[in-house]
C-alpha cells in the first residue's frame, strides 16, 4: 500500500469526463478529495490523497498522464517565503492540516510541507504575504 | 542600589552584565532575587508586532522653483500622505491605502499595499515615487511635482508612533455564527480560534508594570536603530485593575516613540496586510530596564504563567464597545497551542512574533555588552497607576445643522 497527496491539473477538455471514477474502478485506488475546483475558462484543479497497491498506483498515475492530466506532488503547491515570514503564528490555528506549528524551543513557526493540503487559507490571511501558491 | 550613571560606566568599560527578560526568569529561579539584583545591571525586553498608530514624517527638500505642498495633495507610491505643514514636510501614516485600492468592496479585502509597506521600502533604501499638486503662491509658484525620492536624500526621515508597546492586550475570539476579519486576524465562528498579541514575559511594560524605570526620554531599540520614548502613548490607561503581582489584567499603559528612520532596517519595520481590515506596520522595539534594586528584578522575572489577558468577543461585543470579558487566560496557556473556553478546546494564534521579540532582546543585549548602547535617565515619568489618568470613550453629542 502506498499513499500520496497529488495535485491534478485537468485541461479544459477533460473537465467533464469521469476520470477519478476510472481510478477507483479500474485501478482499485482509494481517494480522498482534499480540494477541488473548476473555473469555466481555465483548467480544473483537484488535490487528492491517493492510495492503493504499488503496481496499480503507478498504473493509475500513468492512466491520468495518458489522458492529459498534469500531476504534481502536493508539497510544491504552497511554499513559504522564508524572507517574508516573521514567525508570528497567526496562521497556526487556521491551518486545518496542522502543517504550521510553533517550535517549542525556538518559537519559530515550522512549515511541514508533507502535511500541507494546499487549502490556501494561510495564503489568504498571512499578514506578510509569506505563503505563496505555486502551480 | 545602582544608578544609571554607574551602569553606564560599566557599559563603557565593557563589563556590564546584561540578560534578556527571558534569561532573568531562570537566573532568579536559580540564584534568587537578591543575588541577581547584585550581579545583573540591565534586563532587555522586546516586542515585535503590528502597531497601527505609526507613521513617518520627512522633509523632501525644496524644489526649484519652489512648491508648497500644504493645502494641496500628495502621494508616495500612490499612497496618500498628509502635507498640511510647512512647504515640504509630509507625514505618511502606516494605515493609508492608495485611493484606487478596492478596500473591502470585495470582502474580505486583501490590502496588499499601503503606508506600512512604503515605510518598509523607505527603510530598505528603495526609491519611491512622489506626486504632488499644489495651488501655487507668489513665494511658492510651482503647482505640480513628480519625482523619485530616496531616504538618503531626505533632510529628515523620522519614525513617530503615537501608540506602541501596549501593556497587555485582548485575546480575540468570535462567538458569532460567521467568520470575521479583524485587526486581530481572521476569527472563525463559534470559538474557532483565539488570537493574542503580546510578547508576554518579554514585553517591555509587562516587565516594568509601574513604569519605575521606563519614562519619557528612555533610549530604546526602535526598528533596528536608536529611538526614544517621546511621551505616554495615546489611550494610555495606567489605572486599570491589576493582579496581585501588579500586572494589569488588560490593555493598560502605552508608549509614544520616536527615532531616526535612516538608521532603521526593513527587517524590523515590516509592511503588514490584515485581510478584511487594512494595512499596518509591524515594528520591533526593545527597551532596556536598568536594575536599580531587588524590586526591579522581582518585577522583571515574572513569567508567562503569571501574566493574564482578557478574552473578548470580536464577533459582536468589541464592535459594539461592550466591555464584557469572557475569560482570563495566562500567556503560558496561550502559548501551549490551545485554551479551554466554555468547555471547548480553542486553538490559539499570535499576531506578535515571540521569535522576533527574542531576537531583538538578544540584539539589544549584545549592543549594550559591546558598549554601543548606553542607558538614559528618563526626564519625566509616565502617568502612573496612582495618577488617575484614564482613557475615555467618545461621548457623541449632536449639533444643529444650519
Amino acid at each position: 500500500m502506498i499513499s500520496r497527496k497529488v495535485v491534478l491539473h485537468f485541461p479544459r477538455k477533460l473537465v467533464e469526463q469521469p476520470i477519478v471514477f476510472k481510478l477507483v474502478k479500474d485501478y482499485e485506488l482509494n481517494f480522498n478529495i482534499l480540494k477541488a475546483y473548476v473555473t469555466p475558462d481555465e483548467e480544473g484543479l483537484m488535490v487528492l490523497e491517493l492510495s492503493g497497491e504499488e503496481p496499480a498506483f503507478e498504473k493509475g498515475l500513468h492512466y491520468l498522464k495518458s489522458c492529459g492530466v498534469k500531476i504534481q506532488p502536493l508539497s510544491q503547491d504552497v511554499v513559504r517565503n522564508e524572507k517574508k515570514c516573521t514567525d508570528c503564528g497567526v496562521c497556526v490555528p487556521l491551518c486545518p492540516a496542522g502543517a504550521l506549528l510553533p517550535d517549542k524551543e525556538s518559537r519559530e513557526i515550522v512549515f511541514s510541507e508533507d502535511k500541507c493540503i494546499a487549502c490556501g487559507v494561510c495564503v489568504r490571511i498571512c499578514p506578510f504575504k509569506a505563503m505563496e501558491v505555486r502551480f | 542600589m545602582k544608578t544609571i550613571k554607574e551602569i553606564n560606566a560599566k557599559i563603557g568599560r565593557g563589563d556590564a552584565v546584561v540578560v534578556t527578560a527571558e534569561e532573568i526568569i531562570d537566573l532568579v529561579a536559580k540564584k534568587g532575587v537578591r543575588k541577581v539584583a547584585r550581579e545583573v545591571d540591565v534586563v532587555t525586553t522586546a516586542t515585535f508586532g503590528p502597531m497601527c498608530s505609526s507613521g513617518v514624517y520627512f522633509n523632501i527638500g525644496h524644489s526649484k522653483p519652489r512648491i508648497k505642498l500644504g493645502g494641496g495633495s500628495c502621494t508616495v507610491n500612490d499612497v496618500p500622505v498628509y502635507a498640511a505643514f510647512g512647504a515640504v514636510d509630509v507625514f505618511l501614516g502606516a494605515t493609508a491605502v492608495p485611493d484606487d485600492d478596492p478596500r473591502n468592496k470585495i470582502f474580505p479585502g486583501e490590502f496588499k499595499y499601503g503606508g506600512g509597506h512604503v515605510i518598509q521600502e523607505l527603510a530598505a533604501g528603495k526609491d519611491v515615487r512622489l506626486e504632488c499638486s499644489a495651488y501655487g503662491t507668489d513665494c511658492y509658484p510651482r503647482r505640480k511635482l513628480e519625482t523619485l525620492l530616496n531616504i538618503r536624500d531626505l533632510n529628515e526621515a523620522v519614525l513617530f508612533n503615537m501608540r506602541n508597546c501596549y501593556q497587555n492586550y485582548n485575546v480575540a475570539v468570535n462567538l458569532s455564527g460567521k467568520t470575521v476579519f479583524t485587526y486581530m486576524g481572521m476569527l472563525k465562528p463559534r470559538l474557532g480560534n483565539a488570537n493574542y498579541s503580546s510578547a508576554g514575559q518579554l514585553s517591555p511594560l509587562l516587565k516594568d508594570p509601574y513604569y519605575r524605570t521606563i519614562g519619557i526620554g528612555t533610549r530604546i531599540f526602535l526598528g533596528g536603530g536608536i529611538g526614544y520614548i517621546a511621551w505616554h502613548g495615546t489611550q494610555h490607561n495606567p489605572c486599570v485593575e491589576r493582579g496581585r503581582n501588579g500586572i494589569p489584567l488588560g490593555g493598560a499603559g502605552t508608549l509614544a516613540v520616536i527615532g531616526d528612520l535612516k538608521q532603521m532596517s526593513p527587517e524590523w519595520l515590516v509592511g503588514t496586510s490584515m485581510a478584511g481590515y487594512g494595512v499596518t506596520l509591524s515594528i520591533g522595539i526593545g527597551v532596556p530596564i536598568p536594575v536599580f534594586d531587588e524590586e526591579v528584578v522581582r518585577r522583571a522575572a515574572v513569567t508567562d504563567a503569571e501574566i493574564y489577558a482578557p478574552v473578548v468577543d470580536y464577533g459582536r461585543d468589541y464592535p459594539q464597545r461592550s466591555s464584557r470579558i469572557i475569560a482570563e487566560v495566562s500567556y503560558a496557556e496561550l502559548r501551549s497551542g490551545n485554551i479551554k473556553l466554555r468547555g471547548k478546546t480553542v486553538p490559539t494564534g499570535s499576531l506578535s512574533s515571540y521569535a522576533r521579540a527574542r531576537k531583538i532582546a538578544v540584539l539589544l543585549k549584545t549592543r549594550i555588552e559591546e558598549g554601543e548602547f548606553f542607558l538614559t535617565e528618563p526626564s519625566a515619568a509616565l502617568p502612573g497607576a496612582e495618577s488617575g489618568y484614564k482613557v475615555k470613550p467618545l461621548n457623541e453629542r449632536l449639533y444643529k445643522k444650519e
